[in-house]
């Protein structure tokens, strides 16, 4: 049996405190970096089908941007950093101090890409710092790379190593910016796809027994 | 709206396969790195499409697996499944697309390259199959929606940024 098929209530609960402690913190750096509040949404812990993980990104053909990075170390794992187009866009006016950027007009600046991509490799590092912090465990991120496309395209990618063992994946799912940022239908998503070793590792690490 | 006139379109999920027969369309979304196969007996109107996310059946870690998942399983599926509802092997044809690159990573394992890959295994199997490949559009960084249909055995591929195609 697979693991994902025993998991009890409280590693959920675990799983869940991963996502709030990781996007919290994330939380901090990207309202350190935009100098503005930022809302977080509790966490979502679910075991989704690899078509139901592509519907809670907004479906497989939805246009997103996303920066992509593996965890390495103790304990392995993929990470999302997903952006709305338009929270894309916001942000890298922000960040590259051009208010004329726009998402839509392609091919994208050099500029904007590396802002986004920086973006990215500035939150899921706090994301990732906070959880080693958290268990102890040596945990490392993988340089970002960003992409703008499908989802299906690009979450894929997360649900290789995973998708060797089952075909389910446990996501924790943190949607970190809300509407009041700029508006209506804005939001970014923290995905962290644990690779099926990891939950061993991480509850053994915070000393939770496998069958509590 | 032509969708509507041209019967329903059948969805395909990512390491999912089906089959269709004429007025239905078949499509799958979203294809990065995974390859969707589309195999058909055109004078039999019937085709069938897999959503292949890895090579090799090898590849898995656990006993039960899922053979649209794998591009030598699913491939031999999907054969045998357009076989069985009347297709005939030698008219088999086939048409692929994605296996792109979505990331560019300096390092990384053997499952970063994954869409090359993906490719190269669903050609060996076809070719140990003897069906031919009548085209394909393939690699690239872009992901891919694709849809077939038996009127014209054309295959729809829409992306982001480089518009949309039939081959």
């Amino acid at each position: 049996m697979s693991f994902i098929e025993k998991i009890s209530h409280l590693q959920l609960d675990i799983l869940k405190e991963i996502g709030n402690i990781g996007a919290g913190n994330a939380a901090t750096s990207l309202s350190a970096i935009l100098d503005r509040k930022i809302d977080m949404k509790v966490p979502n812990v679910r075991i989704v089908s690899f078509d139901e993980m592509m519907e809670m990104a907004g479906g497989a053909e939805h246009v997103v941007a996303s920066v992509f990075l593996r965890i390495e170390g103790d304990a392995s794992g993929s990470m999302f950093f997903i952006l709305s187009l338009p929270l894309a866009q916001y942000l890298i006016r922000q960040m590259a101090g051009d208010a004329t950027f726009s998402i839509d007009s392609t091919p994208h600046a050099e500029l904007a890409l590396s802002c986004l991509q920086e973006l990215g490799n500035i939150l899921s590092g706090s994301y990732l710092s906070s959880l080693a912090d958290f268990t102890r465990l040596n945990l490392y991120p993988s340089v970002p790379s960003l992409s703008i496309d499908m989802v299906g395209a690009t979450i894929s990618y997360g649900l290789l190593e995973l998708s060797q063992q089952s075909d389910t994946a446990i996501v924790i799912d943190t949607v970190l910016v809300k509407d009041q940022l700029v508006a209506d239908s804005i939001d970014g998503h923290f995905f962290l796809l644990p690779d099926p070793e990891f939950f061993d590792i991480i509850f053994a690490a915070l000393g939770v027994a496998p069958d509590d | 709206m032509t969708d509507l006139l041209k019967g329903k379109v059948v969805k395909v999920g990512i390491a999912d396969m089906n089959m269709i027969k004429p007025p239905h369309s078949i499509r799958t979304s979203g294809l990065g790195s995974c390859v969707g196969v589309v195999i058909y007996d055109e004078k039999k109107g019937i085709a069938g499409l897999a959503h292949v996310m890895l090579p090799d059946s090898s590849l898995a870690k656990s006993g039960q697996i899922n053979v649209a998942k794998f591009a030598d399983t699913a491939v031999k599926e999907l054969v045998h499944l357009l076989v069985k509802e009347g297709a005939r092997m030698p008219f088999l044809k086939a048409k692929l697309a994605g296996g792109a690159q979505m990331f560019q990573f300096a390092s990384g394992g053997d499952l970063m390259r994954i869409g090359p890959r993906n490719v190269d295994a669903v050609r060996k199997e076809l070719s140990e199959l003897h069906i031919q490949i009548i085209s394909e559009d393939v690699g690239g960084n872009s992901g891919r929606t694709i849809q077939f249909n038996l009127d014209d055995c054309l295959l729809n591929i829409r992306t982001v940024n480089k518009g949309t195609k039939n081959i």
